[in-house]
């Protein structure tokens, strides 16, 4: 077999040097009764070929996002990752490393995350971050769980235009563990409404923006008011990009914000693997969740970095740890800070405003469909129309032509009532051709 | 006060000066690197746009009052920088495909590079998690497929993809025995875990809302069932117990903890995290588990990337297996389908456990590597790892001091520092050793149940030779101690990127961004 | 000053105590790096959680060894924990105690009876 080196002949040495019989002598501690006596019900071994074969067939079977018009988004985005990243990340020195346990012979891994926590600071406008959550949502869940240690309180407010998915994730993870979560009603203006469910009772207020709907919001009165009722504001962000043209969650008073960072770096991959970005205020650090990556110096006095405050961690801690995070997002972290690093301030900003630019193009070409209506007043690169009929079925219908129209909000949330209601986005993949072939496609399929 | 830590283990090299100044001395080929702050580029970029996204052309005036004043403060490098940048920082790091990493309880194998292949292509790495379903039936089909191998491996007839990684999953089974007791009125608030437990253990068990107690260990490394059947009060939710356990060994009255377990009303929650060991070999829902989280990052050989991602799939019972978490994987009329919300004949499920469908990318890589091996090459993998584990624990007992000598291990040995004592050495000065000698050092100072631990995991994927070489260099090590070369100890490494690093200073002083 | 099992000492001016961990804690830690330490006016009983000492590599709590309410923490510490290993049973206090009964401190070890503790260990 192609991964295992024994041969048969070692094995027999190796077993004598033991002083076992044989393999099963190994196994004597499991009980008569479980010993399996040959191999389980499944297919013998194959070789790379016909394992490249039936995977790819499976491949085949799906609709690249690449493969025509594109203009799904929400909470996952398609962008361009520059070739020099992949191969970055396929070196074996990152890609077949571990957690960086032993510091003297893991300086490559452990700088990328101090240059990675100090890309995800300046983007969110804060002065801490970890070394990766799994994901954005998972994320937003310990930030909730966070601020319910930080205040004390057990009660959390989550803004209407939280993504769903993120809603539903913070309630299981949050409920189990006695934090109360309060959805306020889905909308696109939802931040309007949250200020008034802010109460002395509220450990925070999770807002998020650009919001679900693509909406993008000041949350700077939000923040005011969960201040005044001594509770925290958490600002939730599933595009990245849009850290490149838009105020900072810090900026607009957020004590804890977080972050889907797969749309730097990396691609779609059906959900995932994908980073989680957390950051706080530095008054908070001691009870963030998750891996800090610290500066210090070695017996010679060279800078070098190692992880650091681990006391808040499962494995000193155990059943006082801030979190059960072990395994992070590790390699997604570094294709995210690789693709930063290539792009500079400058470059993402660019990349924003042609993100932008996209959306304004793609609006114009709604706007003037008829039977459209766009329903997000200001929006990044992401908005929500109003159909004439349920977005599921003219998505469905659309895709049968080509095109991935984007996504119907039912997907997200059938229970609130906006069947009608589409989420569409465009970034710099999107061609001008994409987004009349769309128009077209959907003013035909709406057509009285 | 409790919980001091008795192994005694120094946090800061004894010569530490802390310096501001970094010293870049350099050594022939092994380049010293900045922080990519340090090398200019600020208003550089890698990535060229087309010249009306430069910021002349692009009107964002209805973003008024909703902008940054300026761009992100951070550096741009071109391509060749950025090339530089990380492959000097890569070279900096020790890899599985460099040597043997012996970490107990990491699993960590050879990553098939058909893997990183197959995870490429378009129909896997370019489809949205919420496209149509029927743009996406080869997507669902392949996780129909890896539930099934997973699912026969395990004998259990139902699993949640979705969680993220091995705590994620350990959450996901604790949240579903929560839920099945819940729906019977049975709220209970206790959750039994042995002492020589993954920190990830009891940390889940109070994130799920437990009380945690601990069970005590047995003089040979097992679960005592005697302590364990003196907890089990109607109050206990669950019993979680790693099988084979952090010691490297097999449960052997797994049965009967089981057994104990369902008779007070509880379920057992097994850690598979060592599930390398068994498979092919033993099916754990043959011991009577109720769930079980498999690491795909280490048993199927998902690479670990330098700490993840993972993908902690969980394995459920049938008593178990309406509570589990949304989507669920379903076949309909039109082929298969996805339920994503915990509603109609997902009522009883436990909620989300992350946006969209769990480790796609993780899951493509560890079907590839399961179908590579089949069941016979399944069954060899776990037969080589134990082979290869008693091996190096043959060819070290006598010298170090193996802490369960009588009989085999599993997948890892485990060794303390008795044999250390007396001679100024220490197993954190051992391990730091290791590294002037080419080798990763092993797990150390876990498990907690004994003392100086060293936990020695070689996995299937070395030969015979690399394992003689790692065994040759440990014996040529200690017989270094013995011989009285303290200093090759305690001052190493010598001739890794960086001496000892004063973890000391960085927890008292915590700089965890650049910040000029 | 008197001493607990845990390792912790007392030290009783009028009605007010002083609380820190013994030298020998201090040295068993290792290199202390951080004390979470309580605010001031909160009411304790003998085996309520205190205070929490971090070195790098371990977390340990620090259980009241007598009841009453805490007057003052030793904020210096944040700044400085290293004073828990430099002066353990001086600067390196944790907190200050107004006592709810003095009794409880009478019954803890003395001096030489924690010095012949220590020599079982």
């Amino acid at each position: 077999m192609r991964y295992l080196p024994l041969t048969d002949a070692d094995r027999a040495d190796m077993l004598a040097v033991i002083g076992a019989s044989d393999i099963d002598a190994l196994f004597v501690d499991v009980p008569k009764s479980a010993r399996l006596a040959g191999p389980v019900d499944l297919p013998g071994h194959a070789g790379e070929l016909a394992v490249e074969r039936a995977l790819g067939a499976l491949a085949d079977r799906n609709r690249a996002a690449g493969a025509g018009p594109f203009f799904c988004g929400a909470g996952a985005y398609r962008h361009h990752v520059p070739a020099s990243v992949d191969h970055i990340i396929q070196r074996s020195e990152f890609r077949t490393s571990y957690t960086p346990y032993q510091p003297e012979i893991s300086q490559g891994t452990l700088q990328v995350l101090f240059e990675f926590q100090t890309q995800v600071a300046a983007l969110t406008g804060l002065s801490v971050a970890n070394a990766s959550m799994y994901d954005g949502s998972t994320a937003c869940a310990e930030a909730v769980m966070m601020a319910a240690r930080v205040t004390g309180r057990r009660k959390a407010v989550l803004s209407g235009g939280l993504h769903p998915h993120y809603a539903s994730t913070t309630h299981t993870l949050a409920h189990s563990a006695g934090v109360e979560t309060r959805r306020l009603a889905v909308a696109i203006d939802a931040e309007r409404a949250v200020v008034e469910a802010i109460d002395t009772q509220a450990a925070c207020v999770v807002v998020q923006t650009p919001n679900v709907f693509g909406a993008v919001t000041d949350v700077t009165a939000v923040a005011e008011a969960a201040h005044a009722a001594g509770a925290l504001m958490i600002v939730v962000t599933t595009e990245a990009v849009s850290y490149g043209l838009l105020r900072s969650p810090g900026e607009m008073g957020a004590d804890i914000a977080v972050a889907e960072g797969q749309s730097i770096g990396n691609g779609l991959n059906f959900g995932g693997p994908y980073v989680g970005l957390f950051a706080c205020r530095e008054a908070l650090t001691r009870q963030a969740p998750g891996r800090l990556c610290g500066q210090t110096v070695d017996a010679e006095g060279r800078r070098g970095f190692v992880l650091t405050l681990s006391t808040r961690e499962q494995h000193i801690r155990r059943d006082k740890a801030t979190s059960n995070i072990c395994t992070n997002s590790g390699l997604c972290a570094l294709a995210f800070s690789i693709h930063m690093s290539l792009l500079g301030g400058t470059g993402l900003r660019a990349l924003a405003e042609e993100n932008h630019a996209r959306a304004r193009a793609l609006h114009g070409a709604l706007a003037s469909t008829p039977g459209v209506e766009i329903i997000t007043p200001r929006y990044f690169n992401e908005f929500a129309v109003r159909l004439p009929k349920p977005a599921a079925e003219v998505v469905e219908s659309l895709a049968a032509k080509g095109v991935l129209a984007g996504v119907p909000f039912s997907r997200l949330d059938p229970e609130a009532g906006l069947d009608d209601v589409l989420l569409v986005c465009a970034t710099e993949m999107t061609t001008a051709r994409d987004i009349a072939a769309f128009a077209g496609a959907l003013k035909a399929e709406i057509a009285p | 006060m409790t919980g001091v830590l008795s192994v005694g283990r120094p946090t800061r090299p004894d010569s530490a000066e802390p310096s501001e100044t970094p010293a870049h001395p350099g050594k022939g080929l092994a380049q010293d690197e900045p922080l990519i702050f340090e090398l200019g580029g600020w208003d550089k970029s890698g990535v060229d746009f087309p010249t009306e996204a430069r910021g002349a052309g692009l009107d964002a005036s209805d973003l008024e009052g909703l902008m940054r004043a300026a761009p992100p403060r951070l550096p741009g490098l071109s391509e060749p920088e950025t090339l530089r940048h990380y492959v000097r920082l890569s070279q900096k790091n020790h890899a599985i495909d460099l040597a043997v990493y012996p970490l107990g309880s990491c699993t960590m194998k050879h990553n098939p590079r058909i893997g990183e292949k197959l995870a490429r292509l378009a129909g896997f790495a370019d489809i949205h998690p919420l496209q149509p379903i029927f743009t996406v039936q080869g997507a669902l089909a392949l996780m129909n497929e890896l539930a099934h191998w997973l699912k026969t491996l395990t004998g259990m007839p139902a699993i949640a993809l979705s969680p993220k990684a091995g705590a994620h999953g350990e959450l996901c089974g604790l949240l579903a025995i929560r839920a099945a007791h819940e729906a019977r009125g049975d709220a209970r608030k206790t959750v039994l875990v042995p002492t020589s437990a993954h920190g990830t253990n009891p940390a889940t068990a109070a994130l799920a809302g437990y009380q945690v107690a601990q069970i005590a260990q047995t003089a040979d490394g097992h679960v005592d069932l005697a302590d364990l059947a003196g907890k089990l009060h109607p109050d206990v939710a669950a019993v979680m117990v790693t099988n084979p356990n952090t010691c490297g060994l097999f449960e052997r009255d797994v049965i009967e903890i089981a057994r104990l377990t369902h008779e007070a009303g509880a379920y057992f929650y097994c850690d598979g995290a060592n599930f390398n060991a068994i498979v092919g070999r033993v099916r754990p829902g043959d011991l009577g588990i109720d769930a079980m989280h498999i690491n795909l990052h280490k048993t199927f050989s998902t690479p670990h990337g330098g700490g993840g991602p993972g993908a902690g799939p969980v394995v459920l019972s049938a008593a178990l297996a309406p509570y589990a978490p949304v989507p669920w994987l379903t076949h309909g009329e039109a082929g298969f389908d996805l339920t994503e919300e915990a509603t109609g004949e997902a009522g009883s499920s436990l909620g989300r456990m992350c946006a969209f469908h769990g480790q796609m990318g993780m899951f493509v890589r560890a079907l590839a590597y399961m179908m590579s091996h089949g069941s016979d090459g399944l069954r060899q993998v776990a037969q080589d790892a134990v082979l290869n584990a008693n091996y190096v624990k043959a060819r070290l007992s006598g010298v170090m001091t193996a802490s369960y000598p009588d009989g085999p291990c599993m997948h890892e040995a485990l060794f303390d520092d008795r044999w250390l004592e007396g001679t100024g050495v220490s197993t954190l000065d051992f391990a730091k050793a290791m590294i002037d000698a080419g080798f990763h050092p092993m797990t150390m100072y876990f498990p907690l149940v004994v003392h100086g631990a060293m936990l020695i995991e070689p996995t299937e994927t070395e030969s015979r030779r690399e394992l003689d070489r790692f065994c040759d260099t440990l014996l040529e090590l200690a017989a270094a101690v013995r011989a009285g070369d303290v200093e090759r100890f305690t001052g190493a490494p010598f001739h890794a990127p960086l001496r000892r690093l004063d973890e000391t200073l960085a927890a008292r002083k915590p700089r965890l961004t650049w910040t000029g | 000053m008197r001493f607990t099992k845990d390792h912790e000492w007392v030290e009783l001016a009028g009605d007010t105590a002083t609380i820190g961990i013994t030298a020998y804690a201090a040295e068993q830690l290792g290199d202390v790096v951080f004390v979470d330490l309580p605010a001031a006016g909160k009411a304790v009983k003998p085996g309520d959680a205190l205070a929490v000492v971090e070195s790098v590599k371990a977390a340990s709590d620090v259980f009241a060894p007598i009841g009453g309410e805490v007057t003052a923490a030793n904020d210096a510490l944040s700044g400085a924990p290293q004073t828990v290993n430099d002066a353990p049973e001086a600067a390196g206090w944790f907190v200050k105690l107004k006592v709810a009964d003095a009794a409880e401190v009478e019954v803890l070890m003395d001096r030489a009876a924690y010095d012949a503790f220590l020599q079982t260990l």
